[in-house]
């Protein structure tokens, strides 16, 4: 059965010579969530932008059935759904719908159809009523709910999330975490939301340097305090791991 | 750059009146119509100006666009307009009219007038069209007008980004009075310089990000489009009617 990733010594460095990816090996197989955590510069981004072909290193890179850098990348990208970390990035259209629209237009869906998913799609994370509004009208949590919405619209059968819930205020991120959980898809979320990961992801892989370190249920990796100290991560102060059921 | 003024644009007036529902093709043709009927009428031929002031005033009404909207939204871009026409009675050669200390040219006075006639004109009909017709409305109506579609886009972009970097640019603003930077004198102002470097260097940035994010939803270079423009009867009868009595009395004039 294929893999929902299946990367190999996957290697990649940037033009500056800096390293971005120091020779990754990862599967995830489909229906699970996979949370990335790692330091700052670990080369987390740059794992995402691999996954939907905005870079490529050296290795072997198979996503949602297709080999990157061989198969085709419009196919790709239409099964992997990247949410990026600054909702201004990615909602550039001037209103919600024609943003949501973007992604299914671009598939080629027929009208009635992209209708239908952006509909669906802005049900999903509860922004219906907020169709017609700009981006720029929107807050922070509001806008980061749309970025979610305008690549669930797209179907994607792998869904990759960068930081959803980095700068969010505790009401909003305990309703983007209760948005997501409702979403039923394989789904790759980088943080350093230690406690986000604890509540949406069975498993969990730590990145280092370029590489992973560690790949384990994520209620084990979280309680190795000595190995999340080595590269830099903490859970909150006053935490309980064991209050948190999970996945 | 001062928030306030990017948030008071938009479209006012009664949305659900016959001008808001037209098509933004028949508006963006017909007020932009206005605009060439003016600018295009020789000098002195007063009855043309007061023939487009009238229609201005009518969709207005008809838009129910308070005359208070129009005045405040003209006066972000007059100043600018007029700036220009104030120097032609001084430069303008013919009969001498002395005024007090200077003396300008009778011809230039008369220049003056017709050009800030245009210039008042063209400007109401632009606020006009902003107050009737939502700015996407207007980039979708350009774009199936067949207007050059990188114009397009560029304008698009520049709608939905200028918030994001207005926001940015007060916020750098705020930190670096927060750290008590007030200018006195001009050198002093060289904060200024690396403060728009940084915006510029984090707005070329952001660019590539968006393109990234924009890749990976499947962009191949054509804005794909959800909505239908429809130019219906209506649509076709208010370019009628704006445009008949306006030719004949610019002919006529």
């Amino acid at each position: 059965m294929s893999c929902a990733i299946h990367a190999r010594d996957l290697r990649f460095a940037y033009p500056n010579g800096v390293a971005g990816l120091n020779g990754v090996d990862l599967d995830v197989a489909h229906g699970e969530r996979v949370a990335v955590l790692g330091p700052n510069g670990a080369g987390k981004t740059t794992l995402m932008l691999h996954l939907n072909a905005l870079l490529t290193g050296t290795g072997r890179l198979e996503v949602a059935g297709l080999r990157v850098g061989e198969d085709d990348v419009r196919d790709l990208r239409a099964r992997v759904g990247l949410v990026f970390q600054d909702p201004d990035d990615q909602l550039f259209m001037p209103t919600v719908r024609e943003d949501l629209a973007f992604g299914p237009l671009n598939l080629g869906c027929s009208r009635p159809e992209v209708e239908d998913r952006v509909a669906q799609a802005l049900a999903t994370v509860r922004m219906t009523e907020f169709a017609d509004r700009a981006p720029h009208q929107l807050s922070l949590g509001q806008r980061r709910r749309v970025a979610i919405a305008a690549v669930l619209a797209m179907h994607p059968s792998l869904l990759v999330l960068d930081e959803p819930s980095a700068n969010l205020d505790p009401r909003t991120r305990r309703e983007l975490i209760e948005t997501l959980d409702a979403v039923d898809r394989t789904m790759l979320i980088v943080t350093h939301d230690l406690p986000l990961a604890a509540r949406l992801c069975e498993r969990a892989v730590l990145l280092s340097a370029g590489r992973v370190v560690a790949d384990a249920p994520t209620h084990e990796l979280l309680r190795d305090e000595e190995l999340l100290a080595a590269h830099d991560l903490e859970l909150p102060e006053g935490f309980d791991l064991s209050l948190v059921t999970p996945r | 750059m001062s928030g306030g003024s990017l948030h008071s644009v938009g479209v006012a007036g009664d949305p659900a009146s016959p001008i808001h529902r037209l098509d933004p093709r028949a508006k963006l043709i017909g007020l932009a119509g206005i605009t060439v009927v003016a600018v295009s009428t020789p000098l002195r031929a007063w009855p043309a100006y007061a023939a487009c002031a009238a229609a201005l005033a009518i969709v207005a009404a008809l838009a129910r666009v308070s005359p208070k909207t129009l005045w405040t939204r003209a006066r972000l871009v007059l100043p600018l307009v007029l700036f220009v026409a104030l120097f032609v009675p001084f430069v303008r050669e013919g009969q001498p009219v002395d005024l007090g200390p200077v003396t300008v040219s009778q011809e230039g006075l008369a220049t003056l007038a017709t050009v800030s006639a245009k210039a008042i004109l063209g400007t109401l009909s632009a606020v006009l069209l902003g107050a009737t017709t939502s700015f996407p409305d207007v980039l979708h109506a350009l774009e199936r007008l067949r207007a050059p579609r990188l114009l397009v886009l560029i304008a698009a972009f520049m709608y939905r980004y200028l918030f994001v970097i207005a926001d940015e640019a007060r916020r750098m603003k705020a930190a670096l009075a927060a750290r008590g930077y007030a200018p006195r004198h001009a050198l002093q102002a060289q904060a200024i310089g690396r403060v728009a470097t940084a915006l510029f260097l984090r707005t070329y940035e952001r660019g590539e990000r968006v393109h990234l994010a924009m890749l990976a939803r499947g962009w191949t270079q054509a804005m794909p489009r959800l909505d239908v423009l429809s130019f219906t009867r209506s649509d076709a009868l208010f370019l009628t009617v704006l445009a008949t009595p306006l030719l004949l009395v610019r002919v006529i004039a």
